[in-house]
């Protein structure tokens, strides 16, 4: 869409900054005021000549009055434009009304980036919002404020007169609700951040999220267990006990360590990341170079470190009930914390099939959309028997979109984080309603 | 005339949009802002219909509903209930105690205003 709508409105904008008459600017140029005042109304479009001397007599350059700073206005609008699906904006329109009515037009951005945050802020309360009153409290706060903002704005923008004093008093409620939604959205952040903090100080953590952190402080990559001379696991924690502080949380890194400890042999530092490069992160072609089982790989792969340009690898594991039981999460592809995750996840169509591993390409919801390639397989986590059940453990290897070449042809399969907060309306695996199912 | 509509809500924000929109509409609006004294309020202002909010200072929305379903005075009388998007528990109280129908935060003005006049033409 040509910028150039906007023109007769930074033409006019610059000229009473100037104080200049119409009529005098339009004598300077050589065309009328009538015509001028059309330009300014964005209903004549100009260039070349004109446009030059117009440029000259405002002090200004050319593209200034061409292109100016509403880039990202317009891109503002267009999300507002298309964030409801039940209502169909004139997107053809979008730059007159931004020229016609900056003060309207700047007003919708405005809003639209704080609904966009409050969607954010309220996704990431959701998996909470029953275990903690005080959020509940808070959101409310929040709910009614923008609630307040709403429905203001929807007198103001309805095509009824409003009496000016009216006017006015709505102007001065919505800023000052505006003031009061960003305190809110800023308190409930501190709250959260105080909370994760006491969290990790009182203990209240699970010795998973304890040994994620952990991990996640190192990207998952623990040096001491590499080369041909590994620090020993207990020499190892020895070191960390500050950071591992429960019994149950140092038996998991044990364990985690001992595994490490084994892959790091069987594909070791050396060779292993110039042989994922010449395997285009094949994880068979690997799993066949190393003579290793593909967990082993998935595992390897997504300790392996993280490149200074690009997304690190991530990696996730569920048991045979769906639960979570191991996560490094990679940027695009959220995990959720609380409750259980999409069911269209490969990792739990492996579920359904052990043994067979699974490639599929996904994208999840959400506002930036990446496209990942996953591999997934479950495998039982002990021998068989015929004493007791059998137990299976999924493992699911995401690999961000740029770091593989992906086939123009490959299908991608939409994907969700957890049902509470995606907004897939027509997905067959919706188990409960949304809250951003009709838009927030 | 027009019917006369109470707002019990404490959000001033709120308020002033509601009334706005109601009285534009013809409606004769009254706003009270306290849950302890709301049950006074509806007494005194003899309203055709109640707007109230859950989450108000001193008493909640849903004891007030309660109370009013059980007074004959004010069981028959319509209220719409203000609850908040995500919580179903709210949806799930404001039902159980005799919500003649509820409307979720953030909700918009020809919400409240197809309600209100649904529930005062039936």
């Amino acid at each position: 869409m040509p910028k150039s709508g906007l023109t007769g409105t930074r033409i006019r904008e610059r000229r009473l900054q100037l104080s200049l008459r119409q009529s005098a600017l339009a004598r300077t140029v050589g065309i009328s005021a009538t015509y001028l005042n059309l330009i300014e109304h964005n209903k004549r479009r100009i260039g070349g000549k004109l446009l030059l001397d117009l440029s000259r007599e405002l002090g200004v350059d050319p593209t200034t009055l061409t292109e100016g700073a509403e880039a990202e206005l317009l891109e503002a609008l267009r999300d507002a434009a298309t964030g409801h699906r039940n209502i169909t904006a004139e997107m053809e329109h979008i730059e007159d009304m931004a020229g016609r009515y900056p003060g309207w037009a700047q007003l919708l951005a405005t809003q639209q980036r704080q609904i966009v945050g409050l969607e954010q802020t309220t996704a990431a309360l959701t998996d909470r919002l029953t275990h903690d009153p005080h959020l509940a409290s808070s959101l409310h706060e929040v709910l009614s404020v923008v609630t307040a903002i709403r429905s203001t704005s929807a007198i103001l923008a309805g095509t009824g007169d409003v009496d000016p004093e009216w006017q006015a008093r709505f102007h001065r409620n919505m800023y000052e609700d505006s003031q009061r939604l960003a305190q809110s959205s800023q308190a409930l952040v501190e709250y959260l951040d105080s909370t994760s903090q006491d969290e990790m100080d009182t203990g209240l953590t699970l010795p998973q999220e304890e040994l994620e952190t952990w991990l996640s402080e190192r990207d998952f990559h623990i040096q001491e267990l590499e080369g041909p001379d590994p620090l020993p696991a207990s020499v190892l924690l020895q070191g960390e006990q500050g950071l591992l502080g429960s019994k149950a949380v140092q038996n998991m890194a044990l364990d985690y360590i001992d595994l490490y400890a084994q892959d790091a042999n069987a594909m070791p530092l050396s060779d292993f990341p110039g042989a994922m490069a010449e395997a285009n992160f094949d994880p068979a072609v690997l799993a066949s170079r190393f003579n290793c089982d593909l967990v082993q790989v998935f595992r390897r792969m997504a300790a392996m470190p993280t490149p200074k340009e690009g997304a690190r690898i991530g990696l996730v594991q569920c048991d045979g009930s769906g639960t979570l039981t191991f996560r490094k999460s990679v940027d695009g592809f959220v995990l959720p914390r609380f409750g259980a995750a999409c069911p269209l996840w490969p990792l739990y169509q492996a579920l359904a099939r052990p043994m067979s591993p699974i490639r599929q390409l996904v994208e999840q919801s959400g506002r930036s959309v990446s496209k990942f390639l996953t591999y997934a397989i479950s495998q039982p986590t002990g021998p068989a028997g015929f004493d007791m059940p059998q137990v299976f453990r999924s493992t699911m290897l995401i690999l961000p979109g740029d770091r593989v070449e992906i086939a123009d042809e490959a299908t991608c399969l939409p994907i969700g984080t957890s049902c509470r907060i995606c907004p897939r309306s027509d997905c067959i695996a919706r188990r409960e309603p949304s809250i951003l199912q009709d838009g927030f | 005339m027009g019917k006369r509509v109470l707002l019990i809500e404490d959000e001033p924000n709120i308020i002033e949009a509601i009334r706005f929109i109601l009285s534009r509409d013809g409606y004769t609006v009254d706003t009270h802002a306290d849950g302890a004294t709301a049950l006074e309020a509806v007494q005194a202002k003899a309203p055709d219909i109640v707007i109230l909010d859950v989450m108000l200072p001193n008493r909640s929305g849903f004891d007030i509903l309660r109370d009013l379903r059980a007074d004959q005075m004010t069981a028959a009388l319509p209220v719409l209930m203000l609850t908040a998007r995500g919580q179903k528990k709210d949806r799930e109280m404001a039902e159980r105690y005799g919500a003649s129908r509820f409307v979720t935060k953030p909700f918009s003005n020809s919400e409240v205003l197809s309600s209100v006049a649904e529930l005062l033409a039936s």
